[in-house]
């Protein structure tokens, strides 16, 4: 029974129905990242830079059994020329404790921008994918994943 | 805990210029420094931090890796193959260990 990170004090929370804030502060729950978090993690990474919708495919279950292992796949259109190829393609999850999951580092070499993994979910979240392209566009990609018990391994 | 050992699935023969995908997985906890023991005390974080892939001693992929990676990890990618060689896969762990493998492929 040690994986109810966060489910608990939700519950608290409506029973209680009081300054919603405080209770999420002093609940006995992981700390977790929040989607600003995220967001500044991309802005250190590209400072001022616009991120731009499409050519990722970022498949993710909707709702996870599991938050142990939780299965990604992804892939980036690109013609993967020496003038034109994804570079990087950095995986960031907003209610995980820390933003960060995986970055993958491409080079022209490789036929194909994409990738499957297993990572954790500690609970329902955003799971944000940015690409960096060869001529310096991002682009963003992001999925909802349910989870149904948490994968913080508490 | 037994040595992480790593498997790679991924054939052994292609055509030139064929795209292969290259499966990959090690056995490795993953220990993410968020566990507590029955004492209360944090379990440290130990992981595999970064993956690696070369192709006839060139590095053509590689991947950087966060706690929130899966214990036992698995990763699948897509080469080309232009000639024959041999592939490279190591995985680094915080400790500084460094877990090799390698997968000879044949053209033709």
């Amino acid at each position: 029974m040690e994986r109810n990170c966060s489910k608990p004090s939700r519950r608290s929370l409506l029973v209680a129905g009081g300054a919603a804030a405080a209770v999420l502060v002093l609940a006995p729950r992981l700390a977790s990242a929040t989607p600003q978090q995220v967001t500044a993690e991309i802005e250190k990474l590209y400072p001022g830079k616009a991120l731009a919708e499409g050519r990722i495919k970022l498949d993710l279950p909707t709702i996870a059994e599991n938050g142990l292992v939780v299965p990604l796949n992804f892939e980036v259109e690109s013609p993967m020329t020496d003038k034109d190829y994804v570079k990087a393609v950095h995986v960031f999850a907003d209610g995980n404790p820390n933003p960060g999951v995986a970055t993958f580092h491409f080079t022209p070499m490789m036929p194909k921008a994409a990738a499957q993994f297993r990572l954790r979910l500690a609970q329902t979240q955003t799971v944000v994918a940015v690409a960096e392209m060869s001529d310096g566009s991002l682009y963003a990609a992001r999925r909802e994943v349910k989870v149904t018990i948490g994968g913080c391994g508490g | 805990m037994a040595n992480p050992t790593p498997r790679v699935r991924m054939p052994t023969q292609a055509k030139a210029g064929q795209v292969i995908e290259v499966k990959t997985l090690i056995s490795h906890e993953m220990e993410t420094g968020q566990r507590k023991d029955a004492e209360g005390k944090v379990i440290p974080r130990k992981i595999i931090k970064a993956f690696t892939a070369k192709f006839n001693g060139k590095e053509i992929f590689r991947s950087d890796w966060h706690p929130a990676v899966s214990a036992n990890p698995y990763l699948a990618f897509f080469v080309r193959v232009q000639e024959a060689g041999t592939f490279e896969f190591s995985w680094l762990d915080d400790d500084g260990s460094v877990y090799k493998t390698e997968q000879k492929i044949a053209v033709g």
